[in-house]
């Protein structure tokens, strides 16, 4: 439990004596830090929630009973850049870690923020997509495929926003001075979150674009 | 470092020799919260005790809303050709009594027990994520009062608790009934996933030195498994929820049959996730029966392993039986006969915990005191729920008993039989230790018998009434079906059940008036949360405790002789530790407001995609992305005095400061005194306040 | 990371912090601990690694503009399965890290695959 200590008998003391450097092991029953076990818990939670949103995916994927379809406009090469762009996102971000680790607090804040950079390139690139998939008159109600098509790979890119955000954050944070070494779980955890929306990008990019 | 702070005037009554609490506000956007007295301490308490007692009161009242919904279907079914409801309103109180008793009360409860035991039963001072913990309740609360603002707003949810689609699509539920439903859900939803996962990293992180996980309290076990199971479930209902809000409010196809969708897929992902849903809902009241027969029987749980393992059964089986909600489907008898042989099959775990059950109170010293009673009861009811549960197994059976009464019997048995039950005998058997009283004996057993007997007048005829035919959700029926006399004793005995409640009610009113102060562990119990003072303080434990056995409090005053009796070491009260005093230094984590400003954020958001009010919904999401950054920002613990203040900053520099995201600030370990008791049914409350200390030494 | 000091042990409570049978959960926390103080790989390593996935990747796209068989399914799936684990192995650092972050990961995984097989078994996607 993060923040309760339990003092000794009254006597003279010194407030440093309760200070603690920041990456005192937390005795905690597992060995395993409280954030990062409930950000892992998370993920296997979002494996159910993805895993739903592929199914139906995979369940309608030959079910459009009309109107362009996602696997008549797909543009696999533009595709493939953007998702070796989040692949190598998840590189900058694991260097970012590395980086902090080691105590070099700029590169910290120079692999987030490429780690961001990247990350909202394959957002830009989802958009680009999105928006010629709409033009060429495939929209979300079309039918029963790009209605799945587009709800999960929405909600994929709203996960990558949403880290987008955190990293910006951290970048920030960093700036001000509050990620030191000895608290650079709090990079690591982030970038757990970063990782795990990148595979599922992985699985995506197989299941819906390349899978006929 | 003692701080000692000036102590603020007492309340009237209130022990002068009682710690007082400091909570000095660093200068902030919101200056943090720092008194724990009053409405403002209750809503920006972050102590797990504190949420238990929110989420238990909030869902009561939820059940009494419920129980006047049950008794308006009651009064409408109770004569052929009923007019107390049209059909559009009794549509909408049937869903809202369904989705009010499952999400709003049976979970809730689980949850006030969850928060309550668990850091106790662990050996723990508070949950992994205090501020996250706040956060869950209120977006029970506000949820429930998002689903409820219907009623004002053009009619509540009508469409099952269960929204099959495509009688919940925008064709033939226009309105915005089902939007209410819809969103409400998603709202609860994020709160126990939340809840969920804060409670798995508790209970998997912060036991106590010994506390090996088969020592845990069995309460604590099953509330683990359950805990598993929220967490796992409730994305796929998010999904299914988030496809029938795209199909009403976007325009897509997802269960539309004309555009090649598939409404079967509505009911695959709700019940993937409604079956699990099933085990979270009495799993928990399973593992409070579990505590209090061993207690009441004076022996211990009969085979506390296998209790443990078939409870983690029920949680792996749970996820392979869903289809059987589906049976009359059609989806042919390959699906339906797999899902009939696992569905018998998770009939075993459970029977084997109906026979532990017996095994412990077999040979027992009882006590039939009304937390046991209602143990019993739950243990007899669901029995019999299980039982018809298991003919609903058998395929060609089903055929005939699905969408019937009979189908409503079996989930009231083992829901109200089993988890309401258990629920009651929970509150009877832990009120001493939540509120410092015992719930008077004789207007407990009052409320017990009225119960149980009213219970089965209400629900046994119900399954007569299946068998006869009489079919799920119709508002009223004809003269000459022959059903007019079990539907005539079945509100009956709702009514009787409604007097049980009221008794309940007076009992809690007299013991909060009357009532006088119990020991510390009138029951004679078992488990180390009985070796804090009733009612708990707000530290919990003065020291944390080391475990040595399963029920290791019971170990420390008992022993057994040669012939196997009983033989008393130690009185209690060697074990039941004094209450804090200004000397001793426990820190606790500091509350806070913006857990609660962030919550505002998510029905904000809700009503405006409703109404289609794009601008209201961004304002939504700024409250909720303001509220947790500047959570986020917020230190788990303020630092306690000006001289703490520059080493901190000077400790910020090599690392252990605070800022960064929620919970990761060092604790600048203060010497903040702790009151003795920041419960409701104390004498003493903390005092806060501005307080100017004098650091000294020691 | 939380900077919880270690509770100290006050001659009542006595005992260790770890919490549960030393046999296990001391090793489970000795453990965790030298991974945390040793084993990362090195920069050099992660970029081998993102390199080696984005061949894969390209291999996928290659395989892609082949004529489409089962088999060329079954590979593309075993292909993404591959970059799955490395990328959760590695850059996620399950491979080293305490083997609960690995269960409860693999938990809600394994569950996802089998109910969504299930139900596409139920709407007849394999074809049986």
């Amino acid at each position: 439990m993060a923040d309760i200590t339990l003092d000794p008998p009254p006597g003279p003391e010194t407030p440093a004596a309760h200070h603690h450097p920041a990456d005192a092991h937390h005795a905690t029953a597992t060995g395993v830090s409280n954030e990062k076990m409930m950000m892992w818990a998370f993920l296997g939670s979002e494996c159910l929630l993805f895993g739903a949103l592929i199914s139906t995916y995979i369940l309608y994927r030959h079910k459009a009973v009309h109107g362009p379809t996602p696997h008549g406009l797909y543009d696999i090469p533009f595709t493939s850049v953007s998702s070796f762009v989040l692949l190598m996102s998840s590189l900058s971000m694991v260097l970012a870690l590395a980086a902090i680790q080691r105590g070099d607090e700029r590169r910290l804040r120079v692999w987030l923020s490429t780690t961001a950079m990247l990350g909202s390139v394959f957002i830009a690139g989802q958009i680009y997509e999105f928006t010629s998939f709409i033009r060429r008159g495939m929209t979300i109600k079309t039918n029963v495929t790009s209605g799945a098509f587009y709800v999960l790979t929405g909600f994929h890119g709203a996960h990558v926003t949403i880290g987008i955000i955190m990293l910006l954050s951290l970048v920030n944070l960093s700036i001000r001075g509050k990620i030191p070494q000895a608290r650079s779980e709090i990079v690591e955890i982030a970038g757990l979150y970063w990782h795990f929306v990148d595979i599922v990008w992985v699985i995506i990019f197989t299941v819906v674009y390349l899978i006929p | 470092m003692a701080v000692t702070t000036i102590p603020s005037p007492s309340p009237a009554g209130a022990d002068p020799s009682l710690p007082t609490v400091e909570r000095p506000a660093p200068a902030r956007l919101l200056k943090r919260p720092s008194d724990t007295r009053g409405i403002v301490g209750w809503i920006t308490s972050i102590d797990h005790k504190r949420i238990g007692i929110l989420y238990g009161v909030t869902a009561f009242t939820f059940f009494l809303i419920g129980g006047f919904e049950a008794l308006l279907i009651r009064m409408q079914l109770a004569t052929p050709n009923g007019k107390i409801l049209t059909a559009q309103v009794y549509n909408q109180v049937f869903t809202m009594h369904g989705t009010t008793m499952v999400f709003l009360v049976i979970m809730p409860m689980s949850g006030a027990f969850f928060n309550y035991l668990i850091p106790l039963q662990i050996g723990a001072r508070d949950v992994a994520f205090p501020r996250l913990n706040m956060f869950a309740y209120w977006l029970y609360l506000f949820g429930g009062l998002f689903l409820y603002s219907s009623f004002l707003l053009g009619g509540m949810p009508n469409g099952g608790w269960f929204g099959y689609a495509p009688n919940t699509s925008i064709t033939y539920s226009p309105g915005h009934n089902i939007d209410f439903w819809i969103f409400g859900l998603l709202i609860l939803g994020i709160s126990s996933t939340i809840s969920a996962g804060n409670l798995i990293v508790t209970t998997l992180n912060l036991r106590a030195p010994g506390m090996r996980l088969l020592r845990m309290p069995i309460f604590t076990w099953m509330a683990l498994v359950a805990n598993f199971l929220l967490l796992f479930a409730m994305p796929v209902i998010t999904v299914a929820l988030f496809l029938i809000m795209f199909d009403r409010q976007w325009g897509t196809h997802f269960f539309d049959p004309l555009a090649g969708g598939d409404p079967v897929l509505w009911q695959h992902l709700f019940w993937l996730f409604g079956h699990p849903e099933v085990y979270i809902l009495v799993l928990p009241a399973m593992g409070i029966v579990s505590e209090i027969m061993p207690v009441f029987s004076r022996k211990p749980l009969f085979g506390y392993p296998v209790m443990v393992f078939s409870g983690i059964a029920i949680g792996f089986m749970g996820w392979g039986v869903w289809v059987h909600h589906m049976f009359a489907v059609g989806l042919g008898p390959v699906a339906t006969s797999a899902f009939s042989v696992s569905t018998m099959l998770i009939a075993v775990p459970t029977g084997v915990k109906i026979f532990n059950w017996l095994g412990t109170l077999w040979g027992g010293s009882l006590r039939f005191r009304t937390p046991l009673l209602f143990a019993i009861g739950f243990v007899v009811m669901f029995t019999v729920g299980g039982l018809s549960g298991v003919t609903h197994a058998l395929v060609p059976a089903d055929r005939q008993q699905t969408d019937s009464y009979y189908i409503v019997a079996h989930f009231h048995y083992v829901l109200f039989g089993g988890s309401m039950l258990g629920i009651f005998g929970g509150i009877y058997y832990w009120y001493p230790k939540v509120f410092g009283k015992m719930l008077d004996e004789r207007l407990g057993k009052w409320h017990f018998w009225l119960t149980v007997i009213g219970f089965n007048l209400a629900f046994g005829p119900m399954h007569i009434l299946g068998l006869q035919g009489m079919p799920r959700r119709i508002y009223t029926y004809s003269n000459s079906m022959g059903w007019n006399l079990w539907n005539a004793v079945s509100t009956v005995g709702a009514f009787t059940i409604a007097i049980g409640t009221l008794v309940f009610l007076i009992n809690v009113r007299k013991t909060d008036q009357h009532g006088l102060p119990c020991g510390d562990d009138p029951w004679d119990a078992r488990t180390i949360e009985w070796t804090t003072p009733n009612p708990t303080p707000e530290y919990n434990f003065l020291e944390l405790p080391t475990v040595h056995a399963v029920d290791d409090f019971w170990h420390r005053k008992y022993t057994e002789d040669d012939a196997g009796r009983l033989v008393k070491v130690a009185d209690s009260a060697q074990f039941i530790e004094r209450r804090a005093t200004a000397d001793d230094h426990i820190h606790m984590p500091s509350p806070s407001y913006y857990p609660l400003v962030a919550t505002f954020g998510l029905p904000i958001i809700a009503y405006g995609q409703i109404y289609r009010l794009w601008a209201v919904s961004i304002i939504g999401a700024v409250i909720l992305l303001g509220g947790v950054f500047a959570w986020g920002l917020e230190p788990s613990t303020e630092p306690p005095d000006p001289d703490e203040i520059a080493a901190s900053h000077e400790a910020l520099e090599l690392g252990a400061g605070e800022g960064g995201t929620r919970e990761l600030a060092a604790a600048p370990s203060s010497a903040s005194a702790v009151a003795g008791s920041a419960t409701a049914g104390s004498a003493g409350s903390a005092t806060a306040g501005p307080s100017s200390e004098e650091p000294t030494d020691g | 990371m939380t900077t919880t000091p270690p509770i100290p042990s006050t001659a009542a409570s006595g005992g260790p912090a770890t919490a549960t049978d030393p046999a296990t959960d001391a090793s489970l926390a000795a453990e965790a601990a030298l991974i945390e103080r040793h084993e990362h790989p090195s920069d050099g390593t992660y970029i081998l690694i993102a390199l080696a996935l984005a061949v894969v990747t390209a291999a996928e796209v290659g395989i892609f503009y082949l004529k489409s068989s089962s088999v060329t399914t079954v590979v593309l799936l075993a292909m993404m399965a591959l970059k799955f684990s490395v990328v959760a192995g590695y850059f996620m650092h399950l491979k080293f890290d305490s083997p609960v972050l690995r269960r409860l990961f693999v938990a809600g995984l394994v569950l996802a695959c089998f109910v969504y097989s299930v139900v596409f078994f139920l709407f007849g996607v394999f074809h049986v």
